[in-house]
């Protein structure tokens, strides 16, 4: 039986950075309560992105690897094909997995790569301070598009879910939230269920979280988890993407 | 102080290029420099240009490629980190003689590094960074205002020699606020036109664009006539500042910050009766190895102050020889040198080396 | 004349726009002026600071490692700077959120209950404004009609609305620094 309000062993004993109402903090805490779960803390090499989650190495209580802006899931496949009795984890921003990271996280999933990534969209840019990010939604203000995103010059948000599941290497892909008690519930059966298809070595898996940014949004954390009810859950819908079966 | 306005130096930047008739920038944020690209987001579509935040550096730096091709006024900025990403389309641009400007506004490294300001870009920047035999101008300003007249004249000199210019920043820099004055400087009336660009074969043959060369006979000599407008760069551009150092019997070398700090160290030198002189390089390349080697003639000692464990101290050391001690104080990772830190290592090489 | 001070405080108490007044009235009194901000994640919640220097002369180091004056808007940032002060420099702290004193006793030292003092005048952000005004009051660096003058340019216009409770603030704060200056 898991303790429900202990902290899990996967998760280090710190105060993290993150700003109050963010829910990187949940997130982090969803994985580790998996990775104890499944009884593989011993095993798992986790990657830090670049991005406000560049510390997440202080925050798990596993082995981790800080890799460069964008390129976690490369970093992830030379560790998982070196060692691939290793569980390994990426954990990567918008603007790192979708901006930057866009050509390495589509040849992972490609690959169907043993992987697990962990997707936190949160529609811009949080630790340089707020700039537009490739989820960042139509009409939305950020400090690079000052009169709302016009699609028209800076392009339409990606639906990385989506575009993800169209490879046959991709097992696993599921959208998630934590914006009440039950998405929570739902986000932590994903991620379990994204670990379990590595473990099981049936290819790539992928967990995009829609999370807050209060800080970059300027709104307050319930103004922020409302946003992403509103806003976001209706151009990124919640749910697993189902997988395309492999052709021959 | 009439007609000074109060800038960061990253605003100033992303101003300047505008004032020159830079009319596409393209770039990807990263600290400290996050005010240009903000600033130019704003900005551009106030005067018709274009702002693009692109995917990546990588990309970013392709599009200043295909905008140079197409024969515009062109600029990207970014940190250290990016700057790495970007030597590629550095290299394919020199090699391709594309007139560009390029803005780093340095951080600590290596790696991700930290974000305050540091000089650790030096040999990146003068000695290669990206493959092959190339050079690119750089300039290391030291003053928001410096910073401003150097990007503007960035523009007409990479249209002079078809070839990429480099503004060598630092986070103290980009991040200060200083009065400066933002004289309009319309493009130099004698540049050549841009009869390569490739903007459609209209009535024309047509132009290539490329750094290809197959048959080494023809790259070899590609690169030869590279080299011949490097040598003209060189002859051209040394540009650097002296203080006080016609008396001096200790020469502190220092560019950008660095330099404003020594220069903080000299005056309490000079309070003690220290003959302490400071030269500035301001083109890092091409180096001012000559006048150098002029200003410090009279002096016993040279001391070489940077935010690096030592990288500008090597074309000290090739300036001068065995001439005389060049001594090095550097602090790195985004610590800066404090004046009294740089006075006790004048004072030590006085006491020292008397 | 030639100043090198420090405001420092936690994220969100304004101590940037402090010095950007300074600065911005030092440029617009003729004097040479630099300013330069902490920066990056750690602003988040976290402290701040900015170093301005106003002088006569050309201004060498853009950095204040040696300030003449510093200003603490919380606890964190009286230890942090209170040992740099040079020796018969300033302190101005604010004892609306510092509970203890300052360790010199080789400068002068100024209290600004500026948390209370912006409470009563009726917005505790402006307290900022109170211990800005204890400032130019002990230092006279720049005039308090020309930091005012300064707001209209460094303020965003839809905060102009904000300019007269600011000048009450640093009204306050002024008489603080004359009180102070009396007790000598
Ligand atoms: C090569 C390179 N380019 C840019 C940066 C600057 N940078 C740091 S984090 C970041 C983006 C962060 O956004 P995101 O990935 O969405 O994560 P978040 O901070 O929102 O969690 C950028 C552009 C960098 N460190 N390296
Ligand atoms: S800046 Fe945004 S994403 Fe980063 S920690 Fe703060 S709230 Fe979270």
């Amino acid at each position: 039986m898991q303790k429900v309000f202990g902290r899990p062993e996967a998760l280090a004993d710190v105060p993290t950075h993150y700003c109050p109402g963010c829910t990187h903090g949940i997130i982090h805490r969803l994985i580790a309560e998996v990775i104890d779960e499944l009884g593989v803390r011993e095993r798992t090499v986790g990657i830090s992105p670049v991005g406000c989650a560049v510390l997440a190495y202080d925050y798990f209580n596993c082995d981790f690897v800080e890799a460069s802006h964008g390129r976690a899931p490369a970093v992830a496949t030379g560790i998982k094909r070196a060692s691939p009795n290793s569980v390994v984890f990426t954990y990567q921003g918008d603007g790192d997995l979708a901006s930057i990271g866009a050509g390495e996280i589509v040849h992972a999933a490609s690959r169907g790569e043993r992987i697990t990534v962990i997707f936190v969209n949160n529609a811009i840019y949080g630790m340089t301070g707020g700039q537009m990010a490739p989820t960042t939604l139509p009409g939305q203000k950020t400090t690079t598009s000052p009169r709302g995103r016009d699609p028209e010059v800076a392009g339409h948000p990606i639906r990385v879910c989506e575009l993800l599941s169209s490879l046959s290497g991709a097992a696993y892909i599921a959208r998630v939230s934590v914006t009440s008690p039950a998405n929570v519930a739902k986000a932590r059966r994903a991620v379990k269920k994204a670990f379990e298809t590595q473990l099981e070595g049936r290819g790539f898996s992928l967990v995009e979280f829609l999370s807050t940014c209060p800080t970059n949004w300027g709104m307050t954390p319930v103004e922020a988890l409302k946003w992403v009810d509103d806003k976001m859950a209706v151009y990124y819908p919640l749910g697993e993407y189902t997988r395309v079966p492999e052709v021959g | 102080m009439a007609g000074k306005v109060l800038m960061k130096g990253n605003e100033a930047v992303a101003e300047a290029a505008i004032m020159a008739g830079c009319r596409c920038f393209f770039g990807y944020p990263i600290t400290p420099q996050n005010e240009i690209p903000e600033y130019m987001s704003r900005r551009m579509p106030e005067v018709g240009g274009v702002f693009l935040q692109a995917e990546s550096e990588v990309a970013g730096s392709n599009m200043v490629y295909g905008a140079a091709c197409a024969g515009a006024r062109v600029m990207t900025t970014s940190s250290s980190p990016g700057i790495s990403l970007m030597q590629e389309a550095i290299s394919y641009m020199a090699g391709a003689e594309l007139p560009c400007v390029v803005v780093n506004i340095v951080r600590g490294g290596p790696g991700l590094g930290g974000i305050q300001g540091a000089q650790s870009d030096y040999f990146q920047a003068t000695k290669g960074g990206g493959h092959g035999d190339y050079h690119l101008l750089v300039f290391g300003p030291s003053t928001v205002q410096e910073l401003v007249d150097l990007t503007m004249e960035a523009f007409d000199l990479a249209d002079m020699y078809r070839n990429p210019v480099m503004i060598l920043g630092d986070a103290i820099l980009g991040q200060m606020m200083e009065p400066v004055e933002m004289r309009k400087r319309p493009p130099r009336a004698d540049l050549p036109p841009k009869t390569w660009a490739a903007t459609g074969a209209a009535g024309r043959p047509k132009n290539i664009i490329t750094s290809l060369y197959l048959d080494p006979a023809k790259l070899e000599k590609h690169n030869l006539r590279l080299a011949e407008k490097h040598r003209r760069m060189a002859a051209e551009q040394v540009r650097y500042a002296t203080h006080m150092t016609e008396d001096a019997d200790v020469v502190l070398v220092a560019y950008g910050t660095t330099a404003r700090i020594a220069r903080a160290a000299l005056d309490r030198a000079r309070e003690r009766g220290l003959r302490v002189g400071l030269f500035r390089p301001i083109s890092l390349w091409p180096f001012p190895y000559e006048a150098l080697a002029a200003a410090t003639a009279g002096a016993s000692h040279v001391l070489v102050v940077e935010m690096s464990l030592g990288q500008m101290v090597e074309d000290v050391r090739l300036a001068l020889g065995d001439t005389k001690p060049v001594h090095f104080y550097g602090r790195t990772g985004g610590m800066s040198p404090s004046p009294r830190e740089i006075l006790d290592e004048i004072v030590k090489i006085v006491e020292r080396g008397a | 004349m030639h100043e090198e001070v420090i405001f420092a405080g936690f994220g969100g108490q304004g101590v940037l726009l402090m010095g950007q007044l300074v600065t911005y009235a030092g440029m617009m009194e003729g004097r040479n002026v630099t300013w330069m901000p902490s920066y990056g994640p750690e602003m988040r919640g976290g402290t701040a600071n900015c170093g301005v220097a106003v002088s006569e002369k050309e201004i060498a180091s853009p950095l204040v490692s040696e300030p003449t004056s510093v200003v603490a808007m919380n606890r964190p940032s009286l230890e942090k700077f209170q040992g740099m002060v040079r020796p018969g420099g300033l302190i101005i702290y604010n004892s609306s959120l510092v509970d203890v004193k300052p360790a010199r006793n080789d400068v002068r030292v100024v209290a600004v209950p500026a948390n209370q003092i912006a409470d009563e005048i009726g917005d505790v952000r402006v307290a900022n404004m109170v211990a800005l005004g204890a400032y130019l009051g002990v230092t006279g660096v720049v005039s308090v009609d020309t930091v005012l003058e300064a707001m209209k340019k460094v303020l965003p216009e839809r905060r102009h609305g904000l300019i007269p409770l600011n000048q009450k603030a640093i009204a306050r704060g002024m008489d603080i620094a004359a009180a102070a200056l009396k007790a000598g």
